[in-house]
């Protein structure tokens, strides 16, 4: 490929929002029939550079050539006109219309004046077959798991640009499987000649998928360069500007003494069509990785835990008193916390303030009878806001302006407020950069210093076998394995995925 | 383990689509087995009731809320409320009767007129709710005093209306095999049912109408035009309201500004009762007019029953509602859970 001329360039571009710069002289350029990443912390200008170029936001300098000549779109649909489409984390279609409907919205083919559903959905069948889709195009697009709204969120993009597709962080929420097939598909449309945009956090996928590279940083571009010729190493650095050893070293947390009393003990646990019952047992200090695929029921065993749902087996013993706990209530009674896998719909309260959210759990563990005075709220929320590095310029804004990684972190700090004994974390560093990414690894070890318990989820086994003391392994919705010492390695972690236990499983069904 | 190359094909097997149990559709069965099951019991206690003569009664009778409930649904698809509806048909009515009977203006002219004047209102109403991004509630809410109180500023007193034209129109009707007479305005009202099952399902509009029921950020970044489909959503519903307050006119030949109170919320109660998620984004103009139906019914039978008190309307439907509401919650929880348990399958 010997540098065909760019289909799409950017060049200078700047944008600032009230003084903020969040985007400075960056130069960009994209070829037709390459996959070109786009990597870089939170808050590092991708979503702007984004946003610029598809017209969302007014650039405040720098021009943006399109096949070498100028352009300038004004909006979604007018960078649309050009041939760029764009599909986003959360797949911005409607689940209530249907798959044709979805595709075809605002095109549809019309006969006499009225929508022909017949050609439509024919169409539908036609595009999607090409992307190896063969479905219910009448159906209502909510019927589908993500992985199938993703290809049709991209197949409508595609179809309406066909020319840039610009895909934001498209894998965050797929398993490994979905995540083949959606690379399938971008592969697909590379053959065909469009250029790609790729944003996403996951390094690996970078070196699978993507031909180029761009590294943001503080919005500004640090370099662009082949993926054959640079290495993980080097992004990292890059994206972080220092070196990544503290995530990198360190074989895990010390397992805690063997002979030290559990703390709190879960025996025979479990919910029917939930999680098999299980046994576990957490020592003070302790981490507990909970490991398994997309569905295994670590999400369910978390729910558990802190009471989301009632168990139907089972019995919970803390400091070898049984106690009982039926409702998330009683678990923060007995100092329990969790951060909930999907924050913006579980975690945060978007509307509210930094303050506001951290101080929500304590508050509701005094009763709202004893409030907390405005300037023990404010005390409070600075010193988590340093202590947790939460990027925000006032503790007074709202927490759905924050960036990814600190919105977990304001949500982590609201629990840390409470002073919990035993927290559980489901992926506390999803959709979150490498630096942030870091951060909340630290304080994990941090925490357990001082004698709290953590329960981790995360589909990321390297960020486990580091920060664990143990780690459970899930698999089918039961608990196969358990790892500890010199057998946290994340092969072993997916040698016991794949074994799957499979010796107990007769006796077991 | 064997390993497999990754297609798209491979998630086709998984087993989301399962059209045994529609959530779409649903509602709309629900209610229409339950208005079968009511008939029948009517039936069976007043066999009278089985005659085109009291279907047709039925229509006339709720023509003007069976036209309102059908802009009232497009409202509550696209994730609104119009309280101002029940006003406008009253205002209507007023403006009708002091245009024809005192400025002496042809029935006509006073049609045209009055429809342009109900639509531009919910043009504006619909307006303000896009550009001030203001609640419907509120928005209309002022709407709703607004109307009641102009028309209060043209008469207090009932004005009727006499007019040789709007009498030869009230005598026209279609008869029906059985002796039943299919009067003007339950045409009428069939008409906008129909054009309103169109308009919904078969349209371009239709569809941005359900898009801003689902979702309203999905929607603009889909391209559907929010600001012109909310004024359009809430100038259809002035219209409707407009020409249901011109069939009120014709149904009671007079004027009054304290005619057709709480309607807006009797139109709610059919939508909801005809299976529309009052959060919008599902529902169908059909099932809206079984809802109408519905209510016809329930007063027929206190007719015909002669014993009960009218009030008794306001329970049934009160308990109706209770159970559809139910059933929606039910729905969605289901549908909400559905997904979730089929991926960790």
């Amino acid at each position: 490929m010997a540098h065909p001329s760019p289909l799409l360039e950017a060049r200078g571009l700047g944008k600032s929002f009230l003084g903020q710069t969040a985007l400075d002289g960056v130069d960009f350029t994209l070829r037709a029939g390459e996959v070109h990443a786009l990597l870089g912390e939170n808050g590092a200008g991708k979503s702007t550079l984004v946003k610029v170029l598809t017209g969302v936001h007014r650039r405040d300098a720098g021009t943006i050539l399109m096949d070498g000549a100028e352009v300038a779109p004004h909006d979604t649909a007018g960078a649309q006109a050009l041939g760029i489409g764009t599909v986003y984390q959360e797949v911005n279609l409607l689940p209530n219309l249907s798959v044709a409907e979805n595709i075809f919205l605002g095109r549809q083919p019309r006969r006499f004046g009225l929508v022909d559903r017949r050609a439509m959905e024919r169409n539908t069948r036609t595009l999607l077959a090409g992307y190896g889709l063969a479905i219910d195009v009448a159906a209502p697009l909510g019927r589908f798991s993500v992985a199938v709204q993703q290809i049709v969120a991209i197949a409508r993009a595609v179809d309406l640009s066909g020319r840039v597709l610009i895909l934001d962080e498209p894998t965050a929420s797929l398993d490994r499987q979905e995540v083949e097939t959606l690379f399938a598909v971008v592969r697909r449309l590379k053959a065909r000649g469009l250029g790609i945009i790729f944003i996403t956090h996951f390094l690996d996928q970078v070196f699978a998928l993507a031909d180029r590279v761009t590294v943001l940083r503080n919005g500004r571009r640090i370099d662009t360069v082949a993926v054959a010729d640079t290495d993980p190493m080097a992004i990292v650095q890059m994206m972080l500007g220092r070196d990544l050893e503290e995530v990198e070293s360190g074989p895990g947390r010390p397992a805690a003494a063997a002979g030290a009393a559990p703390a709190i003990a879960f025996e025979g646990y479990g919910r029917r069509r939930s999680v098999e019952p299980f046994d576990l047992a957490i020592r003070p200090g302790e981490v507990i990785g909970i490991a398994g695929l997309l569905g295994s029921g670590r999400t369910e065993t978390a729910r558990l835990l802190f009471g989301l749902d009632a168990a139907d087996s089972g019995t919970v013993r803390i400091d070898g008193r049984s106690v009982r706990i039926a409702s998330p209530r009683h678990a923060v009674a007995l100092g329990f916390g969790y951060c909930p896998e999907d924050r913006k719909t579980d975690g945060i309260v978007g509307d509210l303030s930094v303050r506001e959210n951290i101080v929500l759990a304590l508050q509701a563990r005094r009763g709202w009878l004893r409030p907390l005075s405005r300037a023990e709220q404010a005390e409070l929320a600075d010193r988590f806001v340093a202590a947790l590095d939460i990027r925000t310029t006032d503790i007074e804004k709202p927490v759905k302006l924050l960036s990814g990684g600190n919105q977990q972190k304001a949500v982590l700090a609201r629990w840390l407020a409470t002073e919990p004994r035993f927290l559980i974390l489901d992926e506390p560093t999803r959709g979150i950069d490498v630096g942030a990414h870091a951060e909340i690894i630290r304080l994990i070890n941090r925490l357990c210093d001082g004698g709290m318990s953590l329960v981790v989820i995360s589909s990321e086994f390297d960020e486990l076998v580091v920060c664990s003391s143990r780690i459970v392994v899930l698999r089918d919705r039961r608990h196969v394995g358990e790892l500890a010492g010199g057998a946290l390695t994340a092969t072993a972690i997916m040698r016991t995925i794949a074994a799957g236990g499979a010796d107990d499983r007769t006796e077991a069904a | 383990m064997t390993t497999r190359i990754p297609d798209a094909g491979m998630l086709n097997a998984r087993p989301f689509n399962v059209r045994l149990f529609n959530a779409g559709t649903l509602p709309l069965v629900a209610t229409l087995a339950i208005f079968a099951l009511a008939y029948a019991v009517c039936v069976v206690q007043f066999p009278a009731m089985l005659s085109t003569r009291v279907a047709a009664n039925l229509l006339t009778d709720n023509a003007f809320l069976g036209i309102v409930a059908v802009g009232m649904t497009f409202v509550i698809l696209s994730g609104g409320i119009d309280l101002s509806v029940g006003s406008v048909i009253a205002f209507t009515g007023v403006l009708l009767a002091v245009l024809i009977g005192r400025a002496g203006v042809h029935p006509l002219v006073a049609f045209a007129l009055a429809l342009a004047v109900a639509t531009a209102g919910g043009a504006v109403m619909g307006a303000m709710i896009h550009h001030l991004e203001m609640p419907p509630f509120i928005v209309t809410l002022a709407g709703m005093f607004l109307a009641r109180g102009m028309a209060f500023v043209l008469t207090t007193d009932s004005l009727p209306v006499e007019h040789a034209f709007y009498a030869t129109l009230q005598q026209l009707y279609w008869r029906l095999p059985g002796g039943g007479r299919l009067t003007l305005i339950a045409g009428v009202m069939v008409a906008v049912t129909v054009a309103g099952i169109i308009l919904a399902h078969r349209t371009r509009f239709g569809a941005n109408v359900y898009a801003l029921g689902g979702n309203r950020t999905s929607a603009a970044l889909m391209g559907v035009p929010v600001g012109a489909t909310t004024i359009a959503v809430y100038a259809l519903s002035g219209f409707t309201a407009g020409l249901a307050g011109i069939v009120f006119s014709l149904y009671t030949s007079a004027g009054y500004p304290l005619a057709a109170v709480g309607v807006e919320l009797d139109a709610i109660a059919a939508v909801v009762i005809g299976g529309t998620l009052l959060t919008g984004g599902a529902g169908f103009v059909a099932g809206t007019f079984v809802g109408v139906l519905m209510q016809g019914l329930i007063q027929t039978y206190i007719v015909f029953d002669g014993t009960l008190s009218s009030w008794w309307t306001k329970i049934v439907i009160g308990a109706l509602l209770f159970g559809f509401i139910v059933q929606q919650r039910a729905l969605v929880w289901l549908s909400a859970r559905r997904p979730s348990a089929g991926s960790a399958t």
